[in-house]
């Protein structure tokens, strides 16, 4: 008999902590809100194609994490703060969304993790560049997956240096964003033992980029950087590609370029620039598996933030079947304490202050005899260890970081 | 004899019919009022402050267009100097009060309608819209550069504080109905200005400036009473977005603003008082909305399709085009 109340109560029990465990997933729904540019600049880099990668993950997940059901709501946050923080107040406050995810502009990114820390809610960001996001403005509500400004400036201007360019000719778009770039590169070249013998500023945007162009030819340097970034960027490559900067032996390093502006661009005005980045498409047979399914379902090729939001998104979900909870603490501890290993990355690491280290890539644009066709842009030139990329602990702003 | 009695009789009449509207208006009023301070218990409060912040600002704006007849170009420059003055006082003076945070950025706005007025007014017509329109990228560059703007990641974590030292405003309804109050306020404010002798100088400006001028008028002076007026509502409209977002961003101080806020005025009926808030509204809903659905690629055609619409059909907006047609077929 005793030993029938025994069994008995250990079963209510067990079945009582199952439910309890289902009970932690807030309204039987993980609800996750894909916020990006939908329309404006930033739509090829991340955009609806960012929230197909997302379904994919979720599609590959089984569309359901311990029995509970994964809703999407999805919303163009039209590159403007104001928007986006409407948009994710009522997700938070009315609709009960766990995690934001997408997000591109660093004013977007920096305005919804305020929010999601004040709600404790997660969020992740994919899209955005500002490495600021995990350092002064760091929360312990939101992490930053794909890249950010450190490795793009550090990779490629020690690979740069390290392969013989010696002197640098900086070109920086006038605001905040591309000084912060400059000073980057700038600490990175003297370090390595190279040395600026000029920079330029200009302003943001500018359309023509002739007079600046010319300039840096004259200024004899071996290497011409472009600290700026977007529209910026690729009209300074057209332009350079027009006067023949790198045909006359300089090279040309662009800091902010992603998989798309390169295909825009096309590789007879954009071969032989030297850049950074987090992922190829065209890397192994992972990622070559993973792109054409992707391709199949958008026609376009993946870019790094595409790759980034349906691991990021599976990284999520396995941390939430693994807790049974939605809560925001207990599934980014969990994120942080599980390496990711899959076709984005292998062996990365979320450290405290929300930043995914991981190993980056240097590549270099192919020449139109290499490139095969229209998406067969870098070849990858040498791995930069997560390490050696990403700012290290000691030199965080971020107050989460224990020193 | 008889004559004198007919013209008192319909003197009479006028102003018996100008009751009947007031009292008709009056009543449309507090319709609207009652409507608006029942609404965040069935609306999102959040989205509503952003529609009476927007609402306002087209207001400020409507002042001067609709009424004085000046298009500025320029207005995003007051929205964002007020945003940012106020975010960047209220972050960084903890014993400010949100009210005196918001008064300071609505008086940099007005010192900055004050210059921009002093230098723009010299000139007429599509050259005012042109200096208008360097001079608040002028300071849209200024706040590009600036370190205290945070520049492209914006302005963030501005502290809503307390109203007086006493109201929370970090609750939502709280901050609803203190951003409603000063709302109608400044509507009232409007209406009262547009509706005074100074509002009928500035009207007939609009109609026939040498006219105005040969009959004695001081034209300068007043227009530059009139922008500096929009200057500080448009100001103040952008220092409460900022307590109410707790941000200000760069997206306030584009070209793109000033634009939008044209758009809103011509869309609502510019010349008519409620003609901007209407336009306001519907711009801010059109935009929410349509970038949750399935149009979200389309916004952009979709405003200026709009827009088109409107300027080619109804030159006198949703409102205007109201009043129309019930003047036609009641009055």
């Amino acid at each position: 008999m005793t030993m029938m109340k025994k069994l008995l109560t250990s079963a209510v029990a067990s079945a009582m902590m199952a439910t309890g465990a289902q009970a932690a997933i807030s309204n039987d729904t993980v609800k996750i809100g894909y916020l990006a540019d939908m329309s404006g600049t930033y739509r090829d880099l991340a955009g609806p194609n960012g929230l197909k990668a997302m379904e994919m993950a979720i599609a590959d997940f089984g569309g359901e994490v311990n029995g509970a059901k994964i809703e999407v709501v999805s919303a163009d946050d039209r590159n403007s703060a104001d928007v986006a923080s409407s948009t994710v107040r009522r997700w938070v406050e009315n609709e009960n969304v766990d995690l934001v995810a997408g997000l591109v502009a660093s004013s977007v990114s920096i305005a919804v993790s305020d929010i999601l820390e004040e709600n404790d809610r997660l969020g992740i960001v994919s899209g955005s560049a500002a490495s600021s996001i995990t350092n002064e403005h760091c929360t312990p509500n939101h992490i930053h997956y794909v890249y950010d400004t450190y490795p793009l400036a550090n990779g490629t201007a020690s690979a740069v240096v390290k392969e013989g360019g010696k002197t640098w000719f900086i070109l920086t778009a006038d605001y905040a964003f591309g000084h912060a770039l400059e000073g980057d590169v700038t600490r990175v070249v003297e370090a390595n033992g190279g040395e600026i013998i000029g920079t330029l500023r200009h302003p943001f945007p500018t359309p023509d980029f002739s007079s600046f162009i010319l300039q840096a030819q004259a200024s004899g340097a071996d290497v011409v950087a472009l600290a700026n970034a977007g529209a910026d960027t690729t009209n300074a490559i057209n332009t350079a590609s027009e006067f023949g900067l790198t045909q006359s032996g300089q090279t040309l390093a662009a800091l902010l370029l992603f998989l798309n502006d390169v295909k825009a661009l096309g590789v007879e005005a954009a071969q032989g620039i030297q850049l950074t980045t987090g992922w190829y498409w065209d890397m192994n047979d992972e990622t070559r598996a993973w792109s054409d399914r992707f391709m199949e379902e958008t026609g376009a090729r993946p870019t790094m933030i595409h790759a980034g939001v349906y691991s990021s998104t599976m990284q999520y979900l396995k941390a939430v079947e693994a807790t049974g909870s939605d809560d925001a603490q207990t599934v980014r501890k969990q994120m942080m304490n599980t390496p990711i290993n899959d076709m984005f990355t292998k062996n990365g690491v979320i450290r405290e202050d929300g930043r995914m280290v991981h190993d980056m890539y240097l590549a270099e644009v192919k020449t139109p005899a290499e490139s095969k066709n229209e998406w067969d842009l870098y070849k990858i030139l040498r791995t930069i260890p997560a390490e050696e990329a990403y700012r290290p602990l000691s030199e965080s702003k971020c107050p989460l970081v224990n020193k | 004899m008889s004559q004198s009695f007919d013209s008192t009789a319909i003197h009479q009449a006028i102003l018996e019919q100008q009751k009947a509207d007031g009292r008709k208006k009056m009543l449309l009023n507090a319709v609207l009022v009652l409507l608006l301070v029942a609404a965040p218990f069935v609306l999102y409060p959040v989205f509503l402050m952003k529609i009476l912040c927007f609402a306002l600002f087209a207001v400020a704006f409507n002042l001067l267009f609709g009424f004085t007849g000046l298009l500025s170009f320029g207005h995003a420059a007051f929205l964002a100097t007020g945003g940012y003055t106020t975010g960047y006082l209220l972050t960084n003076l903890s014993w400010l009060s949100t009210e005196l945070g918001i008064m300071a950025g609505t008086g940099v706005a007005t010192l900055l309608g004050l210059a921009f007025a002093l230098l723009s007014i010299r000139r007429q017509g599509i050259y005012f819209a042109m200096v208008t329109l360097a001079l608040a990228q002028l300071v849209f560059f200024f706040f590009v550069q600036s370190e205290f703007t945070g520049g492209e990641d914006g302005m963030h974590g501005i502290p809503r504080g307390h109203l007086l030292g006493m109201i929370d405003l970090s609750n939502n309804f709280n901050m609803y109905y203190f951003v409603l109050a000063v709302f109608l306020g400044c509507y009232l404010l409007v209406q009262r200005i547009v509706s005074s002798p100074y509002g009928q100088v500035l009207k007939s400006i609009k109609q026939n400036e040498p006219r105005a001028v040969s009959l004695g008028y001081n034209v300068n002076r007043y227009k530059v009473l009139a922008f500096v007026i929009s200057a500080a509502l448009a100001g103040l409209a952008g220092s409460m977005k900022s307590v109410v977002f707790q941000l200000a961003s760069l997206n306030d101080a584009h070209w793109h603003m000033s634009g939008e806020v044209i758009l809103m005025t011509l869309v609502g009926g510019m010349g008519t008082l409620l003609g901007p808030v209407v336009g306001a509204t519907f711009v801010v809903n059109v935009e929410y909305h349509l970038s949750q659905g399935a149009l979200r690629d389309w916004v952009d055609p979709i405003l200026g399709g709009i827009f088109i619409l409107v300027v080619l059909a109804f030159r006198s907006g949703f409102v205007g085009e109201l009043q129309k047609f019930f003047k036609k077929n009641l009055g």
